[in-house]
This record gives C-alpha cells, sequence and structure tokens, in this order.
C-alpha cells in the first residue's frame, strides 16, 4: 500500500478514537514524537525521585517517613512502566538512558531546583505532583495505547501524592510562626517552576498543533496552566499562604484567576542546563548508572550459570 | 543498539483475584524467571492488584501481524448464525 494511503488509515484511525499499537502502521513522525516524549517522561519520573529522596532520612515522624518512601518508589514504578512503553515502539531502554545522560534527552525541568526544608517537600508533592496530574490525565486518552496504559496507572497511583504533600502544608501552614514562614518560602520558590511545567505558551510551542492531530495531546498548554491556577489559587487561600503573584487577580466575568506574567528566561535557562540543580541530577544518575553496572553484569551471569547446571542435572 | 548484553524483557501477567484469569500487566527487564517474578511484585503488585504472577520472556511470544487482521478476524464477522439472536423464538417460550 502506498505511504500516502497508510497514513490516511492511520489518521482516520486516531479521528475515530481507534487506539494504535505497537505493531500498526504509525508515521516515523509520530513514533520519534512518542518515543522523545515518553522516554522524556521516564526519565522525568527516575529524576524526579532525586529531590525527595534528600528528606527520606530526615522525614519529621514515621507516618510521614513512610509516606514519602512510598510515593518515591512509585515514582521509580512509573519510570518503569513508561520505559516499557518506549521500548514497544522499537527503541532499547539503554539507549534511552544513553541519551538522558549525553543531554540529549531532556526531563522536567522542574527538578533542577533544590529541596531546601521539609516544607519543600510538602510542596512538591502538593504543586509539582499537583500539575504533573493535570497533565497527565488528558494523557490516559492519548491515541497510543501502551502510553494510554501506562498513564492510568499512573495517575490511578498518583493520586495520594497530591494529597500528601498538601497534609505536609496543612501542617506546616497551621504550625509554629516559623513552621508558617517555611511554607510560605516553599511556595515562593516553587510557585512559578510549577507553572511553568505546562511548557512554553501554546504560541511558542514547537509541537503542539501536531500532537493534537495525533491525539496525544488534548488540551494546549495554556488550557492546562489555566486549569491548574483555577484550582490552586483557593487551596493556596485555604493554606492561609500568599500567591507569590503581585497581579493575580479573579474575574468576576469569566470566573477564572488570571497570573501575571511568566519569566521565560529564567525557563529556557533551566531547560539549557543553568538551572541550580541540572549538574548534580545529571551526575547522580550517571553514578547510580555506572556503578550499578557490576551489579547487573553479576546477576546475568548468575543467571547464566543457575541455567547450565539445571541444563547439567537435567542430561544427568 | 547497546553492544552490552541487557537483561531480557519479560512480560508480566496478573491474577487480581481468585476466579479470574491473568491479564498482561505489563513488561520489566530481568536477568531471570526468578528475579523476573520478584521484579514483577515490586513493579506491578504494589496496591493489592494480585494473588497471582505470571512471567514470559517476551521473545517467547508469538504474535498475530496487524497486516493479517482481516483475513484472520474478518470470517467471523458474517456469521451471525453463531450467536442466539439469530434464532427467532415463539413468544410462548420463556426462557432457552
Amino acid at each position: 500500500m502506498a505511504e500516502k494511503d497508510l497514513e490516511k488509515i492511520f489518521q482516520d484511525k486516531v479521528d475515530a478514537e481507534i487506539k494504535i499499537e505497537p505493531k500498526d502502521w504509525m508515521p516515523d513522525d509520530y513514533r520519534k514524537t512518542l518515543v522523545r516524549q515518553i522516554s522524556q517522561h521516564a526519565h522525568s519520573e527516575i529524576v524526579g525521585m532525586l529531590p525527595e529522596a534528600n528528606w527520606i532520612t530526615r522525614a519529621p515522624s514515621l507516618k510521614r517517613k513512610v509516606a514519602l518512601l512510598a510515593k518515591i518508589q512509585d515514582e521509580a514504578g512509573h519510570g518503569l512502566y513508561l520505559y516499557s512503553a518506549t521500548e514497544t515502539l522499537g527503541v532499547e531502554r539503554d539507549d534511552t538512558i544513553e541519551d538522558l545522560h549525553s543531554g540529549k534527552a531532556k526531563y522536567s525541568s522542574i527538578f533542577n531546583y533544590p529541596t531546601l526544608t521539609w516544607a519543600d517537600i510538602g510542596a512538591v508533592g502538593w504543586l509539582v505532583d499537583g500539575a504533573a496530574i493535570m497533565n497527565q490525565v488528558p494523557l490516559c486518552r492519548c491515541s497510543f495505547g501502551p502510553y494510554s496504559r501506562a498513564m492510568i496507572r499512573v495517575c490511578k497511583e498518583e493520586s495520594f501524592h497530591q494529597r500528601q504533600g498538601f497534609s505536609i502544608m496543612l501542617a506546616m501552614a497551621n504550625g509554629t510562626a516559623e513552621q508558617k514562614r517555611m511554607a510560605q518560602d516553599a511556595i515562593n520558590r516553587w510557585w512559578w517552576p510549577a507553572l511553568m511545567m505546562f511548557g512554553p505558551s501554546d504560541a511558542d510551542s514547537a509541537h503542539s498543533a501536531q500532537s493534537m492531530k495525533w491525539k496525544i495531546k488534548r488540551f494546549s498548554n495554556d488550557e492546562l496552566r489555566q486549569r491548574f491556577l483555577d484550582m490552586t489559587v483557593p487551596q493556596c487561600h485555604l493554606l492561609g499562604c500568599e500567591v507569590p503573584d503581585p497581579d493575580l487577580k479573579f474575574n468576576e466575568e469569566t470566573g477564572h484567576w488570571e497570573m501575571g506574567p511568566i519569566d521565560w528566561d529564567e525557563f529556557w535557562n533551566v531547560v539549557k542546563g543553568r538551572g541550580k540543580c541540572n549538574h548534580q541530577r545529571l551526575r547522580d544518575r550517571k553514578g547510580a548508572y555506572d556503578e550499578g553496572e557490576w551489579v547487573r553484569e553479576a546477576a546475568m551471569a548468575y543467571a547464566e550459570k543457575k541455567q547450565q547446571r539445571k541444563k547439567a542435572t537435567q542430561a544427568a | 543498539m547497546s553492544k552490552k548484553k541487557n537483561w531480557p524483557l519479560w512480560e508480566v501477567f496478573i491474577r487480581s483475584k481468585a476466579g479470574l484469569s491473568h491479564r498482561h500487566a505489563g513488561s520489566l527487564h530481568a536477568a531471570d524467571a526468578e528475579m523476573a517474578l520478584e521484579m514483577a511484585r515490586d513493579v506491578y503488585t504494589r496496591r493489592n492488584e494480585g494473588v497471582s504472577i505470571w512471567v514470559v520472556e517476551s521473545n517467547n511470544i508469538m504474535a498475530s501481524d496487524p497486516e493479517d487482521k482481516e483475513s484472520l478476524f474478518e470470517p467471523a464477522s458474517d456469521k451471525i448464525y453463531r450467536h442466539p439472536t439469530f434464532y427467532d423464538l415463539p413468544d410462548e417460550v420463556k426462557h432457552m
């Protein structure tokens, strides 16, 4: 069949909300876009463990510690679901990880900010996971089957992450003056980076239009950012904290919150590697991978030895 | 393609409760079947999702080709006489 016909069959399926599965014909660019997006999503889950892991040993109570551990273990699982989804597109996991380590593949810039106090763990769960969920829920309906299935699992599991964070924020905001100050300080530092997680404004977003046509993406960056803003501002007020945006106002006519301008120079700086923790995050990931190499090799050698022993016993 | 010898890929199937069949949950890399089972437990059953796990090395799965979809599955679509609704019954017959 001619490429043009195949492409029409493909787009008709997408338009009819029929999922595309790994062995189905798909345009090269669709495959490339998915490999890029899903692997970067996987990297984000894995790198995202680092800023939170920073606080496991210093969690203020056993209850907070087990919840944080469970959340971080979930992020590891989510990374694995997503790497598996990438592999269904015919790429090797090691190659995607190599792209992360070489800097060719990105991960969400939000993880290049440091978690300075325990209140940051609250703000990360509440704001960062909140924004991530806002982005991920529409991905459950993504046209590519394995990505959509992975996102359904992820969203189901992540619903506790945001509550976990908000519960930390509530405790801090209702605590001593010093705890309140820490809560506000964490909000001041995480508010704008969380809003940047939705990506550049629609007009400047390189891949948006095509991704919408392929139903990889369902809503524009600005639409999702607005939803997040409308949901989160009242929550911030409920905490008795201030939103660090002097231009923030409620539009009575539209019923929406309106925010001041985002500092896109900061966003692009962090994307390009000049954030506070870019260097540290990549160093930690590469270190973990390189130092784990002998373990992976030893496990493989042991598995082969066991296999041979089993064969020998069967032969005897 | 990596030159390194990677852990093979395994497909994971989980029985969510007794009485139901095992269902594909996802995949993972592991050095051997035993390790695949242990990892499947950590990756796919953190919230009581299962009572039993199967793992199968992905290489051992033979899958039909999407291009054969029509020749494989279309012949069944016009055989409506394989469904009970094809047969009219007199009203007097209440259950059959």
